[in-house]
């Protein structure tokens, strides 16, 4: 092994919202910092984001973070586990009201605050029919406006950013320790080892996993792959939530800040049927009921379109200033993908693949935890992960609107201040490194670039794609999820035996996306083995042979080892300072 | 359809080359992106950088049929049957459609693009009129795809020593933010015979900019502040 080493306090790998929250703490307490992404960090898909981020700031309408908690606990079907959730709707305005100060571009009020809308699940008073206004926007580019605010503030910190180097691996020291990552320069496509006392994960979901999603094509997972392959388990991936609005073919994102407006789903009838699946909430109840009723609709032959198979998202009852002004980038997006200009025709829409509310298992500050002699719940040491590639758990079974750019900047914020304080007790040289440090990936790597025959990576992943959205769906059929899992165990096989004909040094975009396939392969293994086993509905897992939730069995967090063995841990249902929400039944 | 592509990889290539594709479309393939991902899956050496797919990211910016834009939101059917892509001209081609930005983000990062007010911060949020909140729109949406800079005659020819158009939009954005403090500052960095002035109001970079800004706008009103500055 002739690889260049070298050494720093923190690699933060992945540098969309919380890579760069954490990283702004890191370099701002001056710890040598290194933050690796595969594509330059304005590229990363927080960028995607529309429709707001969460805090109780209360400028709109009442509000106070006690209901902002109530309203997530339940929107989690009671998953979540309520310290973390209690601590991120606790911090929500403090970290709000840094992104102001940072100078990202709120829209405002007459009166000069921020301004607010109303978002799907977020209410008054635990729960009452009045929907709070809590969604912090910038048009409806809140996550482009968030994700260059923190760039900035990281070019003025002097943060350290490698870009377009892919992490590969993790290294694991004997004790279990993680004391360092593997990453591959893109350019070059040269091999280095990055020394480090604290790595923490940020690489972002693996919504890329299912045939029909609003994610990017980086979104692979990486982060998941990684934990796996150091023996590291996956937390409740059966839970994938599907955003009731994207565009019909073409998956691009809608905004639930439509709906929030004023806009509203229709069947081929022109009947708004929300009115009937959620009475109260209507098209701002939580996105796991209105996908199903979407797909309720389309099942039961009132969908639109000459195939049936898609609704109508109606908002020119909004009128065209109200368009124009918060909602500029929808109207773009439908006019492009669409071909709706939704100042005068209803956007074409379907239930698309959006956020893992599954990952790395980890606690509220950040500290990655797996089941030990003491517990199910000790601390790997040096390793940490933040953002969509973790599980807090705040989101449980299915995430609110909005608390996902929330999430970001609460937990990286609260992973570097907790990274501070742990290299701060560290020794100042680095532990040695273990001689097989980088033997997996190298070997990966030269299979790579060797294998001259097998199969294209392109038929796998796709293969892989059309399997998770047939198998692991909307509503979920105890044969299909047994089959998708002997499937997915095929497709894994595959992945082992890719060729790619490109061999070339020089930035190839190949062998990332080989490398990425292993990544998808482990995330999808996970989720669509922990659907299988959760025999209950609850979130995003709706069952059709047990179609309630089931408190009894089931109020329990899914852990996936990488040898596919399951293992249950506890949902902290205690609070930090609050009385606990008891499960009760969920409607909207 | 027919598209041609511009082929370079320095691990074996001595010069680059024009390569002609034909690609077979689906009525699912809208966008010029879909037709790339397809021409990748039957030649995975084709490299290009692709991300959100939605127009958001800036990744895929490249020159097609002579323009810049991104491929991701430029429809195929509104392309002739015969496309032409190359790289974004005036940066070093790293491979195929690849391109080195590090000049580009190196002017970028030299407006300090970011907000400067050392006032203590108030316990909320700083407040601001939707008026002067206005004030951002059409400067804050870049999404530094670099098409407009590499369309930019002035840029390709002082990329060392002309911000270009994305960075000026980006200097202006924080000029023109009632919560920035550093507005003497930022003019006096831009005080300079290349840094701004080499802008001769081409336009090309309004043309090409797949979001519909204007950084020649923004450039105007920097240098009427400067010029009012001076008298």
């Amino acid at each position: 092994m002739n690889l260049s080493v070298r050494k720093f306090d923190a690699v933060v790998v992945g540098a969309g919202g919380s890579g760069m929250r954490a990283a702004l703490e890191l370099a701002r307490a001056k710890l040598k910092v290194a933050v690796l992404s595969k594509v330059f960090p304005t590229r990363s898909h927080t960028v995607a984001a529309q429709g707001g981020i969460a805090a109780s700031l209360g400028n709109s309408s009442e509000d106070n973070w006690h209901w902002h908690m109530y309203d997530t606990v339940k929107g989690s079907d009671y998953l979540g586990d309520q310290d973390a959730i209690e601590y991120m709707c606790r911090r929500a305005v403090e970290v709000v009201v840094e992104l102001e100060h940072m100078g990202m571009p709120f829209d405002r009020l007459d009166n000069g605050k921020i301004y607010q809308r109303p978002f799907g699940g977020h209410t008054q008073d635990y729960g009452s029919p009045k929907m709070a206004m809590r969604a912090c926007a910038a048009a409806d580019r809140t996550g482009h406006a968030m994700l260059h605010t923190l760039y900035q503030q990281n070019v003025k910190a002097n943060t350290q950013f490698f870009v377009e180097w892919m992490a590969l691996d993790l290294i694991r020291d004997p004790s279990g320790r993680v004391i360092g990552v593997v990453a591959l320069e893109m350019e070059t496509g040269e091999v280095h080892v990055l020394q480090s006392k604290a790595v923490l994960l940020a690489t972002g979901g693996s919504g890329r996993i299912f045939y029909s999603s609003t994610n990017a094509f980086i979104n692979t997972g990486d982060g998941l792959g990684m934990a796996i392959r150091a023996g590291i388990p996956l937390q409740d991936m059966e839970f994938f939530q599907f955003h009731p609005t994207g565009v019909y073919g073409a998956g691009v994102l809608i905004t639930e800040g439509v709906r929030g407006e004023g806009g509203y789903l229709l069947n081929k009838n022109g009947e708004r049927f929300m009115e009937r699946y959620a009475p109260n909430a209507k098209d701002l109840a939580s996105r796991d009921v209105v996908s199903r009723a979407m797909t309720l609709e389309i099942q039961e032959g009132r969908g639109c379109g000459p195939n049936g198979d898609h609704v109508l998202l109606k908002l020119d009852h909004l009128g065209a200033d109200v368009i124009d002004k918060r909602l500029p980038g929808i109207r773009e997006i439908a006019i492009k993908f669409a071909n709706a200009d939704p100042i005068k025709d209803p956007i074409p829409v379907v239930p698309t693949v959006h956020y893992q509310m599954g990952g790395v298992p980890a606690n509220y500050m950040g500290q990655v935890v797996v089941p030990g002699a003491n517990g199910p719940e000790e601390i790997v040491p040096g390793l940490y992960a933040v953002g969509e590639c973790s599980c807090v758990s705040v989101h449980g079974a299915n995430r609110l609107g909005t608390n996902s750019l929330l999430d970001l900047v609460v937990f990286g914020k609260a992973a570097g201040e907790q990274i501070v304080r742990d290299v701060r007790a560290l020794p100042e040289s680095h532990p040695d490194l273990p001689k097989d440090a980088a033997d997996r990936p190298l070997a990966r790597l030269a299979h790579l670039d060797s294998a001259s025959s097998g199969e294209r990576v392109v038929d796998v992943s796709t293969d892989l794609r059309r399997a998770m959205q047939l198998h692991c769906g909307v509503f979920r059929f105890p044969q299909m999820l047994k089959d998708g899992v002997t499937k997915m165990q095929e497709i894994a096989a595959r992945a082992e035996r890719v060729f790619i004909q490109d061999k070339s040094k020089v930035f190839n975009t190949a062998r990332i996306e080989a490398l990425e396939l292993d990544n998808m392969v482990q995330s999808a293994l996970a989720t669509v083995v922990s659907a299988e086993a959760r025999t209950e509905s609850r979130g995003a897992q709706a069952r059709d042979d047990f179609k309630d939730r089931d408190d009894a069995n089931w109020l329990k967090h899914t852990l996936y080892f990488p040898d596919g063995r399951l293992e249950y841990k506890p949902v902290h249902m205690k609070p930090l300072t609050v009385d606990a929400f008891e499960p009760k039944v969920r409607t909207y | 359809m027919k598209i041609s592509i511009y082929r370079y990889d320095p691990d074996k290539d001595a010069r680059p080359s024009m390569q002609d594709y034909e690609v077979a479309l689906e009525p699912s393939d809208v966008m010029l992106l879909d037709a790339l991902v397809k021409l990748k899956a039957q030649d995975d050496s084709l490299s290009f950088r692709r991300s959100c797919r939605e127009g958001v990211c800036g990744s895929d910016a490249m020159n097609i049929n002579g323009k810049n834009g991104l491929a991701c939101i430029t429809k195929l059917a509104e392309l002739p049957d015969r496309v032409v892509l190359r790289p974004l001209p005036g940066l070093p081609v790293i491979r195929d459609l690849i391109v080195d930005m590090t000049q580009f983000f190196k002017q970028y990062h030299s407006v300090s693009p970011f907000l400067i007010n050392e006032e203590q911060a108030p316990d909320r949020e700083r407040l601001q009129s939707p008026e002067e909140r206005n004030e951002l729109n059409g400067l804050y949406e870049c999404i530094l795809c670099a098409c407009c800079s590499t369309a930019c005659p002035s840029f390709w020819w002082n990329p060392d020593k002309f911000v270009g158009p994305a960075g000026l939009l980006q200097a202006y954005r924080f000029i023109a933010d009632s919560r920035d403090q550093a507005t003497s500052a930022r003019l006096d960095n831009l005080e300079d015979p290349y840094r701004l002035f080499r802008c001769h109001t081409i336009m090309n970079c309004v043309d090409v900019c797949p979001k519909g800004l204007n950084p020649t706008a923004a450039i105007g009103k920097i240098r009427d502040m400067l010029v009012r500055r001076a008298v």
